[in-house]
């Protein structure tokens, strides 16, 4: 068995750890897009 | 001193780059400071050389305190690390809302500059050495995720703090509470990564653990890495392709507009900003793609590709750029991603010469080739592109001269990738007794 295999009591923390990350880094992608997208129409 | 927090039994792997990215995304903030000096400027009566001294201690501090506590994160482990790196870079904007609003600046320098930039430097080393041990068989990928979050973090701040100083106002006390809010917000967001990391235990099963990577058994400590030619080597390779990425980055906005000035069609400053943005985008992608793309086709493969093919970037940019602005930009974003990289594939190159006994203190070390490369990429470019300007050239020729250095620069760095040699033997360390068995005790491989 690898740690791959999580047991399911580790796949909601898992979950909400990669939630906490992924949250803030999405609004700042999504500012960056906002952003990228005067190159073509700035 | 602390010791590394073991893994207990079903303990998942993939909890450990999120306790990384809490970091990175943290601390990565550093290259969003701009978005404080326009405010700084008025309500402190600063001029822009002043307000940049926050930023520019804070990003010496962060080589110095990587390069000379690598050891010591080695020692104590990432959850001491990543508690040192919350606590100094809260601090540092605690201490600077402080100064904001008692108009003390040099207590932002402190606080920010000085405090918060050893935070930076612990915290962009902490999870490496964890995440190498728990990802054996994807390194780079690993360590790709981490460092990602490093170009994310700014990202996310230069958005999320002008929307706080817009609501908060831009006079001292404006400032003061956006730094407090900065603090409190990054101490809470960063726990996570400190609640989180774990370190595999001797009995934990690691995926990969028995790959190419661990088989060859190579222990270099920090001290004996700075005394092998690959060490070097490396630190020119990363130092080279670090200018040429900031050769670029450096100037984008005005570089793009200087381009096409004389061309049918000039490019806007919102346009150009919007390539600053794209540039940003392709670092950051470069950061996760290329780096994970090492773990397939081997380290000294994707910087060939990095350098070689950089290089050949960077002359089409000077024989075609002004031409065609399809290329142009096409170029600068592959130059971009190969910067991104660079910096995030190193640590898994690190742990194939040197092992994963160091790696973090020897990545530590060798981020100075980072702080050479911040001094010497925007040097060059602004230092030929004044003088160019002075000569009387404009549009794209302010920056053939340049470009043709960074084409050198490139090949120097392809030269010394490709000098790099397994390391010999008598560099490795032969563990004492009692280390021997606390290694039993506590790594995995």
């Amino acid at each position: 068995m690898t740690s791959d295999s999580s047991p399911p009591s580790r796949r909601g923390l898992i979950v909400l750890a990669w939630l906490w990350v992924a949250v803030p880094l999405g609004y700042g992608v999504y500012e960056l897009v906002q952003k990228a997208t005067q190159l073509f129409t700035g | 001193m602390s010791s590394p927090p073991l893994a207990p039994p079903g303990w998942s792997r993939w909890l450990v780059p999120p306790a990384a990215l809490s970091v990175h995304l943290s601390i990565g903030q550093a290259y969003a400071w701009s978005v404080f000096k326009p405010p700084l400027e008025s309500a402190l009566h600063l001029d822009g050389t002043q307000s940049a001294l926050p930023f520019q201690l804070a990003i010496v501090m962060l080589g110095l305190s990587a390069a000379f506590g690598g050891t010591l994160v080695e020692r104590n482990g990432p959850r001491w690390a990543m508690t040192v790196a919350l606590v100094c870079f809260s601090s540092g904007f605690l201490i600077s809302a402080l100064g904001a609003q008692t108009k003390q600046y040099w207590l932002i320098v402190l606080g920010y500059g000085f405090v918060g930039g050893i935070g930076l430097g612990i915290g962009y080393i902490s999870p490496v050495s964890t995440l190498i041990k728990w990802f054996p068989d994807r390194p780079g990928m690993a360590t790709g995720i981490a460092i990602m979050g490093f170009g994310g973090g700014a990202l996310i701040a230069s958005p999320w703090s002008a929307q706080m100083l817009s609501s908060f106002g831009t006079d001292n006390d404006g400032i003061a509470l956006a730094f407090l809010v900065h603090g409190l917000s990054y101490a809470v967001f960063m726990a996570l990564g400190v609640l989180l990391v774990r370190v595999p235990g001797a009995d934990t099963p690691v995926a990969g653990a028995s790959g190419p990577g661990d088989a060859d058994g190579v222990r270099v400590s920090a001290r004996s890495a700075v005394r092998t030619p690959q060490f070097w080597l490396l630190w020119v390779v990363l130092c080279t392709n670090v200018t040429a990425g900031i050769g670029i980055l450096e100037k984008a906005a005005p570089m793009i507009t200087d381009f096409f000035a004389d061309s049918s069609t000039p490019v806007s400053a919102s346009a150009a900003a919007g390539f600053v943005a794209l540039l940003s985008a392709a670092n950051m992608a470069g950061r996760i793609g290329w780096s994970s793309a090492s773990d397939r086709i081997g380290r000294k493969n994707i910087y060939r590709v990095y350098l070689g093919v950089g290089a050949l970037m960077y002359l089409l940019i000077a024989l075609f750029g002004d031409s065609a602005k399809p290329l142009f930009v096409l170029c600068a974003l592959v130059v971009l991603s190969f910067y991104g990289g660079g910096f995030a594939t190193v640590p898994a190159y690190l742990k194939d010469l040197f092992g994963t006994y160091q790696v973090g203190a020897i990545h530590g070390r060798l981020l100075t080739a980072w702080s050479t490369a911040g001094v010497l990429g925007p040097l060059i470019v602004n230092w030929i592109a004044d003088r160019q300007k002075e000569a009387g050239k404009h549009g794209a020729s302010l920056y053939t001269l340049s470009f043709g250095i960074m084409i050198g620069l490139l090949v120097l760095g392809f030269v010394a990738n490709e000098l790099v040699r397994p390391v010999h033997v008598r560099h490795h360390h032969v563990p004492a007794p009692r280390e021997a068995a606390d290694d039993q005790r506590q790594q995995p491989a």
